[in-house]
């Protein structure tokens, strides 16, 4: 081979790996996707037309197309473009503190049964299987049930969905890395616990962690979304999308769009998240090779 | 004899392993009563086969594991339990050195970040003088200042070697254990490293224990050695009169498998059966399966480490009654 055809070998492998290192279509149309429902979401105050539990009784289930109601209104005559931007705003809210919450608190957990290991391993563990097991739907029926559902204590609710999985990953990097890793370094030079936890082993395994972040996001709008169908999520005259497909139930034959519209939002921005984190998993993983 | 730095006093650590998934827990002996000393200034190689407890008796002696028996004296005074207040102070002044130095390395922090994390942990000067003094460690190691801003991923495996060496050092520790650390090193990057590794010895007044199964770089590094052969001693004393009269036959069998430069002089001694293992220790002495020259003795009483008159020390029932090598009568 000659030196020419080698150079020329080697740029087109280079322009191979531009090419791949492009964004996909799909990701592209999630990542755009997302922009704006968090746009939306911001901005609910200023770009919704109506409020959200303003009524227009004269015109009740109207269709969608109807001069002032784009999406239509409800059998109440409540726009439902409106209540759709208030119930992204809400849905988002209790998905993104929930996932938070989910996600600290498992690292946290992980990281309690990495540095004690023992006794206090095997107890986390022991929860984690128990949730795990749980399914976790009977699991908030019942508590809801019991405790009435206020906005926080939903969202606290929540942020419990999906937190052994941040446990068992952070406990598992956490025990390699100190096994004979950067992190038994680092305790060797002297540095205390939170250092080695927060300064050295929660950076390296932060992208690990976002992956799975991305993961349970879709899963807790999907689960908001079924407890507020079943009437014990989200309660009226508080909007979510699962509260909007739940109550639209009743019209699905005389006016489906009330019940289509936020269904179609809610499988539209789940897929947008899980494209993206399929992508920050392929993207963090090679990164870290 | 100066003093010792470090002393090890008679240490054992077990630990426990199930076998199989209903086993009933076996201990697993990984050093048993094992007793070395360091002196200042000083190295003390430890060899022997992997699953020999050499890398266990360097953590314990590190403090990073705490003896089941036996103490463990630095400088005289026992050392802390792990992970309290005064062990972590005293990080400073004992340091260890890893066979991986990738896997030692945080790959997400520069190679400045890194050597200067002892100064932040310890809280050393001012934010200025520690990045100086990191800097004055790479170049005291041979590394510059453009790979001190790069990420141990874009440094070479000598290169990273050296920076975990300078992230050790630059507290001025007085004792480093180094626990094979060229051995994932190609053969000349291992001779640069350990011939820094003897400067900064001398310059630093260092006292080292080598772990390694090396025996080319145990003769040219330290100045006494101990042979490990299933948790214990078998053989202790200074390196090169060791290494030319080994007086164990596990010792005289490790020595003959050196290949030595232009021919083979010496008869090579072949030990046959099976390789140490630890959860399945022989009774009496741990060798004598495989000993060529093993007595009926051998499989009962666990023979005791005898002192001979040249301060070597030996632990075999064949050594006791027939010395085999000159130096035993001087």
């Amino acid at each position: 081979m000659t030196m020419a055809e080698k150079i020329d070998d080697t740029s087109t492998a280079k322009r191979k790996q531009v090419r791949s290192s492009r964004v996909p279509l799909s990701v592209a149309a999630g990542i755009l996707w997302i922009v704006v429902i968090v746009f939306l979401a911001l901005l609910a105050d200023q770009i919704a037309p109506y409020q959200y539990t303003a009524l227009d009784l004269p015109r009740r289930l109207a269709a969608p197309f109807t001069p002032g109601h784009l999406l239509g209104t409800d059998e109440l005559g409540r726009d439902v473009l409106s209540r759709l931007i208030y119930s992204v705003r809400i849905s988002l809210v209790v998905a993104l503190c929930a996932t938070m919450i989910s996600a600290c608190f498992g690292t946290a957990m992980g990281f309690a049964a990495a540095h004690f290991r023992g006794r206090i391993e095997q107890l986390i563990l022991m929860l984690a299987d128990f949730q795990a097991a749980m399914p976790f739907l009977i699991l908030s029926l019942s508590v809801l049930a019991f405790f009435g559902n206020a906005l926080p204590l939903f969202i606290a609710l929540m942020g419990l969905y999906g937190w052994e999985r941040y446990t068992r990953i952070a406990r598992s990097l956490a025990i390699t890395a100190s096994a004979q890793g950067y992190a038994g370094a680092v305790r060797q030079l002297g540095a205390s616990p939170s250092r080695v936890y927060l300064r050295h082993i929660l950076p390296n395994i932060s992208s690990t962690l976002i992956v799975s972040m991305t993961l349970t996001f879709p899963e807790i709008i999907l689960m908001e979304s079924s407890l507020s169908f079943l009437g014990l999520g989200v309660q009226p005259p508080m909007t979510s999308l699962g509260n909007m497909v739940g109550y639209g139930r009743e019209y699905m034959t005389s006016a489906p769009w009330i019940m289509f519209a936020p269904a179609l939002l809610i499988v539209i921005t789940t897929l947008s998240i899980s494209l993206l984190g399929d992508r920050l998993r392929d993207r963090l993983d090679k990164g870290l090779q | 004899m100066t003093e010792n730095i470090v002393e090890l006093q008679a240490i054992s650590k077990s630990y426990a392993t199930r076998r199989g998934l209903f086993g009933r827990r076996v201990p697993v002996r990984a050093v048993d009563e094992v007793s070395l000393s360091l002196a200042k200034g000083q190295t003390l190689a430890l060899v022997g086969e992997s699953g020999s407890g050499k890398s266990t008796t360097g953590r314990v002696a590190l403090g990073l594991e705490r003896a089941d028996t036996g103490c463990v004296l630095f400088r005289g005074t026992e050392l802390p339990a792990a992970d309290t207040r005064a062990w972590r102070r005293m990080r400073a002044q004992m340091q260890m050195i890893y066979q991986d130095p990738l896997a030692a390395l945080d790959r997400r922090l520069t190679v400045l970040d890194q050597v200067r994390e002892p100064l932040d942990i310890h809280e050393i000067g001012s934010a200025s003088e520690r990045n100086d003094k990191a800097l004055a460690m790479l170049g005291a190691v041979g590394l510059n200042a453009s790979h001190a801003g790069s990420l141990p991923s874009e440094l070479s495996g000598g290169q990273r070697q050296r920076a975990v060496l300078a992230r050790a050092l630059i507290m001025r520790p007085e004792l480093l254990i180094c626990d094979e650390p060229v051995s994932a090193l190609d053969v000349s990057i291992q001779a640069q490293v350990v011939n820094l590794l003897m400067d900064l010895q001398k310059e630093m007044h260092l006292s080292i224990l080598f772990i390694s199964h090396d025996l080319k770089v145990v003769r040219q590094i330290s100045q006494r050695m101990a042979v490990m052969y299933l948790g214990r001693i078998v053989e202790c004393g200074d390196t090169k009169d060791l290494l030319a009269n080994p007086a164990h036959p596990y010792t005289k069998a490790l020595v003959s498998a050196v290949p030595v430069a232009g021919g083979r002089t010496r008869e090579r001694i072949i030990l046959t059966g099976e390789p140490p293992n630890p959860a399945a220790r022989p009774t009496g002495c741990a060798f004598h399966p495989r000993c060529p020259v093993a007595r009926p003795q051998c499989a009962s009483v666990s023979p005791a480490v005898t002192t001979l008159s040249n301060g070597r020390s030996v632990a075999c029932h064949a050594v006791e009654i027939a010395p085999t090598f000159m130096g035993a009568e001087a």
